[in-house]
């Protein structure tokens, strides 16, 4: 135990000693965070349109006003033959055209449907197909404003009530799922590098032929970028919260001893990389490659995992993100407790586990 | 002609280790084949709680109805609202539907009835769709009744779309030509990025710097191989995209290679600038996982870069990765002709000289 505490010593010195790296590990995440948690957003707010009412009657008018009024679209310019709406697109000055036609407010009334037509930007099909699901969500509800007539009779209304972020803001859902991508990344590599990089410089034989076992020799060092990512992830949820004002309404140990399961997946992850990897190059490319991708696509960061084709569901199980996202987020903005989200627990320490017991089989104490 | 020898040097140094060449081929390729499929914004199985307070056969058809559409996905049958949220706030479902009592009696007596939503709005974007899509089919359920039993209503208002640029709006064909950039990127950046600061670890850049080859010599030796790498997995990671998906460019394949080439240099250039400023290699790959999740993330590969702050799509002006992105998009999508990509071209070129030129600067013989 006492060599084991010496070796970790000197992992320590080994890091405090090159101030400048570490200075680096400790600012990148806080830093990453930081920007990505005020760029990247999935809301969809104030999309430019231009309106082209060929039907210039109250109805037409108000069904205008009430998709302007909404929080998603922003009426940018009202057009009035469809050359100009052409003309809009190209130019870039919207993304969707609304054209009410001239029949519309008759139609209403007479007949039992009425086309309105709404070109979509659909370059990003992503985007294009959720302007589309808004824009028909805000006809809807005209239309249920219409139906209020008398003589409509009894029609089924709905009322929506928002729980946990009424706001919705996208922040709440993008800022932990930043801190679990992010932070999977870079403590992985911290770690695996670590050790590649022993075995590049020669250093590493030393260590083997020293009385300590091998497999301590790798734990001590992966202590010390354990306890700094353990500080990273302290500062990311600091940050999350003072700047980024996503709440906590959870318990605050819960957080901590989730992050702390998370980390060390992520450590052990580097491990079981640095065991296969010879240099810093091939740690690096490893984990870089490997990662960067599934912790961005499969993790829940952006794309909903329920949506994806099964065989992708099944590789996400394998990601450690997706288990520490989703349960941050839950903890942090629904403030539940350990008896909702015990299964992440579970597995993601029993991934640890594994990990662990897999990297130190393959550690070879000869070189 | 020093440089043949240089070249000849890096390649068999890359060629030698088999371990790093298995993963620049064969973990891309296999992601790339895998990944486009996960990027999707659609809302699909959202699990739903269903309260329903009557029981009547109204109530259970309106909630067939909810079921078949392929949006929501049965989380359970509860008792009463308090039983619903609790399901909420264990994550259980994401969404309550509550029918309340009396409300096919009230629905047929032509008094107005109240469906209850409540959503879980911690993710925005599903909370949105999500009430967007039970809305929809409960509006039009509604309607489909009302007039089966000859009521009078206003002209239901069909939204007709215009999809426009992308009529199919498959995703994947969005998704596979940026993740080969990504790809692509990585490879050039990273193995060039650790490249010159691996010899100075490694003290062989001292054998270099007292040989008569030149700093240009030296960085162009550097970068060749990369730059011919990554236009080599552009190339198998192209033939994946047309075997797998279906997916050939529109436009002249050639226009991709045009910028690939520039693109390439620009990226290898930047790896080497790292390389050359780092001091260790661990040093260098923090840097460059700094600027790859920046720049990747800053793309609008996976989010639009027109609904970023302001401040952010400023930042993407500097970002190589965003204008690779969009060109591949143009000519696999659009057909977009080489003049549609000049912009974006030029935009590429002052990266190379300016990256290069900065490599070979900030490369010194002398150690100090």
């Amino acid at each position: 135990m006492k060599q084991f505490i010496c070796f970790i010593k000197k992992e320590i010195y080994h890091i405090i000693r090159d101030p400048l790296t570490l200075s680096i590990m400790l600012i990148l995440p806080v830093v990453l965070v930081l920007i990505l948690g005020f760029a990247i957003t999935t809301e969809i707010r104030n999309t430019p349109f231009v309106a082209l009412d060929q039907c210039r009657t109250i109805e037409s008018q108000k069904l205008i006003e009430k998709i302007d009024g909404n929080a998603y679209f922003t009426l940018v310019d009202a057009v009035f033959s469809p050359s100009e709406v052409k003309q809009a697109f190209r130019k870039g000055k919207c993304k969707l055209a609304v054209v009410i036609p001239p029949d519309f407010a008759n139609g209403l009334l007479y007949r039992e449907k009425v086309d309105i037509q709404v070109l979509i930007d659909a370059s990003d099909p992503n985007e294009g197909s959720n302007l589309y699901n808004y824009l028909q969500l805000i006809v809807a509800q005209y239309q249920k404003e219409l139906a209020q007539y008398p003589h409509a009779g009894g029609a089924i209304n709905t009322e929506i009530k928002l729980l946990y972020n009424p706001q919705m803001k996208g922040t709440y859902s993008i800022v932990p799922g930043l801190i679990g991508m992010i932070m999977l990344l870079i403590c992985t590599s911290m770690t695996s590098i670590s050790i590649a990089r022993e075995k590049e410089l020669g250093t590493m034989e030393i260590l083997l032929v020293s009385p300590l076992k091998p497999v301590l020799i790798v734990l001590a060092k992966a202590v010390p970028y354990l306890v700094i990512s353990l500080i990273d992830m302290v500062s990311c949820l600091l940050l999350s919260h003072y700047v980024l004002a996503v709440p906590i309404r959870g318990n605050i140990g819960l957080i901590l001893l989730l992050s702390f399961i998370y980390t060390l997946s992520a450590v052990a992850l580097g491990l079981l990389i640095s065991a296969v990897a010879k240099t810093q190059q091939e740690a690096m490319v490893t984990a870089g490659v490997g990662l960067l991708l599934p912790s961005i696509l499969l993790s829940n960061l952006i794309f909903p995992i329920d949506s994806m084709p099964v065989l992708l569901q099944l590789l996400s199980y394998i990601v450690p993100a997706r288990w520490f996202i989703d349960p941050l987020r839950d903890i942090m903005i629904k403030g539940v407790g350990l008896s909702a989200i015990w299964v992440e627990f579970l597995i993601l320490g029993s991934m640890s586990a594994i990990l662990l017991f897999v990297s130190i089989k393959k550690f070879k104490n000869r070189l | 002609m020093r440089i043949r020898y240089l070249l000849k040097k890096e390649f068999l140094q890359i060629l030698r280790n088999k371990f790093l060449l298995a993963i620049i081929i064969v973990l891309p390729l296999f992601e790339l084949a895998v990944l486009p499929w996960a990027a999707t914004f659609e809302q699909k199985n959202i699990s739903l709680c269903v309260v329903d307070g009557d029981h009547s056969s109204l109530s259970q058809k309106l909630t067939a109805k909810v079921l078949s559409s392929g949006y929501f996905r049965l989380a359970g049958y509860e008792l009463n609202y308090d039983k619903g949220l609790a399901c909420l706030d264990n994550s259980r479902a994401s969404l309550i539907l509550e029918i309340p009592r009396n409300f096919e009696k009230d629905f047929i007596n032509n008094r107005p009835v109240n469906l209850l939503l409540t959503i879980d709005a911690v993710d925005g974007q599903k909370a949105g769709l999500g009430t967007s899509y039970l809305s929809q089919i409960i509006n039009n359920y509604s309607r489909q009744i009302i007039t089966e039993r000859g009521g009078r209503i206003p002209g239901i208002i069909e939204v007709k779309p215009d999809f426009r640029y992308n009529a199919s709006m498959r995703y994947q064909d969005y998704m596979v030509p940026g993740v080969l950039v990504i790809l692509v990127t990585m490879m050039g950046g990273m193995l060039s990025a650790l490249n010159i600061v691996r010899e100075k670890e490694m003290g062989t850049i001292e054998q270099i710097n007292v040989t008569p080859v030149s700093k240009t010599m030296f960085i162009l030796g550097k970068l060749i191989p990369f730059w011919v790498l990554g236009l080599f997995n552009l190339t198998i990671g192209m033939i994946i995209g047309w075997i797998i998906f279906g997916l050939f460019p529109l436009g002249n394949i050639l226009n991709i290679y045009i910028f690939a080439f520039f693109y390439l240099l620009a990226f290898t250039g930047l790896g080497l600038m790292i390389s050359n400023f780092a001091k260790t290699q661990p040093q260098a790959i923090y840097m460059l996982i700094f600027f790859l999740i920046i720049f990747i993330m800053l793309s609008g590969l996976f989010t639009p870069i027109s609904s970023m702050p302001e401040w952010a799509q400023k930042i993407t002006i500097i970002n190589p990765i965003r204008y690779f992105v969009e060109v591949i998009r143009l000519v696999y999508l659009k057909g977009s002709g080489f003049r549609d990509i000049l912009p974006q071209l030029y935009r590429i070129f002052v990266f190379v000289v300016v990256l290069n030129a900065l490599a070979i600067i900030s490369y010194r013989k002398t150690t100090n």
